[in-house]
């Protein structure tokens, strides 16, 4: 694909016109029911952006290292998820170990993080698109920060929409949908600046 | 199980308990190829694939899996059917293996299979467990092909590729990007509710 793209570009595209969930829809489940509380969704995306950045440059080595040389690219998936699964359980256990107030707020999102879609997708764009090294940990980094930017504002509008008269079909997860439309069309808004494909 | 029991398992699946309608479930890894039938038939027939063989596997193995472990060794079943179909495609469909990219491999976090690896497989029998599977799947498809329709009718102007609108029809190009995907769920979930609760929820 493209591996000449500017680091300050891949890295702000990442957050606002590629955002992993407003253009690439992924990472919804924890998405909708998480943004319901504000701190919670903090908490989460924190969550998100520690173990994305981690894992999409652990996988990076994995993938170019081990999978690529021994001829097991066909075992990719389960590979990736492994990773993924692992690094989850060894941050959770020096978080614990650092800093139990952190591990506070951050211990009950760690478990769901492994089946959280935004992980693997990232790890997967990084594979399918050739980044190098460098890109690879850009991208993770933006891709977290964009998602954490989404679920924050998704809360925060959340807040006000409950006080709002909603016809009654749509309360719940009718129109937080058609609020993440309305967001999503602000985010691809910025897309005529920047585009990484 | 009697047929009477499948029965019921067919009906909530597809409709009163619909993984989309009442938990907006799984939607990640498939909404992002909806505005083309193709690719929506196809991932969608893979997510049925994987879902009723998952559920099959683990019935099969679930006295067998320690209860620690079980959600990594459903993982991992999942991913082993999830590479099948990757395969598969790669093989037979090399160009929509192409045009889906990374999102094949994206079933494997597809809530639905664990959900219903959780909430079915892991206590009943291996083909009560399949049915279920297969259900799910079914009810998953419906509803995004619906949306596929919708989206690649009003964005493309064409259905399966060829074109059906007349040449004076504008293409929306809003049908074609992410957010016309959200508006037509919310769009969905809310008739579905409506029906459901007879318009009185």
């Amino acid at each position: 694909m493209s591996p000449q793209i500017a680091p300050l570009s891949l890295f702000f595209a990442s957050i606002f016109t590629s955002n992993i969930l407003l253009a690439n829809f992924l990472g919804m489940c924890s998405f909708i029911s998480i943004s319901k509380d504000y701190t919670s969704s903090n908490g989460l995306g924190l969550a998100v952006t520690v173990v994305l950045t981690i894992t999409g440059v652990v996988n990076w080595a994995v993938l170019h290292y081990i999978l690529y040389p021994l001829g097991l690219y066909y075992l990719r998936f389960i590979v990736f998820i492994i990773v993924i699964a692992a690094v989850v359980q060894i941050l959770e256990m020096v978080i614990d170990r650092l800093s139990p107030a952190l591990y506070m707020t951050l211990g009950i999102f760690l478990p769901l993080i492994t089946v959280n879609c935004a992980i693997l997708g990232a790890v997967l764009f990084i594979e399918i698109r050739n980044y190098t090294l460098g890109q690879s940990a850009i991208f993770s980094l933006g891709s977290g920060l964009g998602w954490w930017l989404a679920i924050a504002s998704l809360a925060a509008i959340r807040k006000k929409v409950d006080k709002a008269p909603v016809p009654a079909g749509l309360k719940g997860p009718g129109i937080t949908l058609i609020t993440i439309g309305f967001m999503a069309m602000a985010f691809i808004g910025f897309s005529g600046m920047l585009q990484v494909q | 199980m009697t047929a009477k029991d499948l029965n019921k398992i067919s009906r909530e699946n597809l409709w009163f308990n619909n993984p989309i309608f009442i938990q907006i479930l799984g939607i990640c890894s498939t909404l992002a190829v909806t505005n083309l039938l193709t690719n929506t038939l196809i991932m969608t027939l893979g997510v049925t694939f994987v879902a009723a063989f998952s559920n099959l596997t683990i019935a099969f193995m679930k006295d067998w899996i320690p209860r620690k472990v079980r959600m990594i060794v459903q993982v991992l079943i999942i991913s082993f059917y999830v590479i099948i179909v990757d395969i598969l495609l790669r093989a037979f469909l090399p160009e929509i293996s192409k045009n889906l990219g990374p999102y094949v491999g994206l079933i494997i976090t597809n809530c639905i299979l664990m959900g219903r690896a959780e909430a079915f497989a892991q206590s009943n029998p291996p083909f009560p467990a399949f049915w279920d599977g297969l259900t799910s799947g079914i009810g998953y498809m419906w509803v995004l092909m619906t949306i596929a329709f919708v989206r690649e009718l009003l964005g493309f102007g064409t259905l399966f590729g060829f074109p059906v609108t007349p040449s004076w029809f504008p293409q929306w190009t809003i049908m074609v990007m992410a957010p016309s995907a959200f508006f037509l769920v919310a769009i969905l979930l809310w008739i579905a509710k409506n029906r459901m609760t007879g318009g009185k929820a």
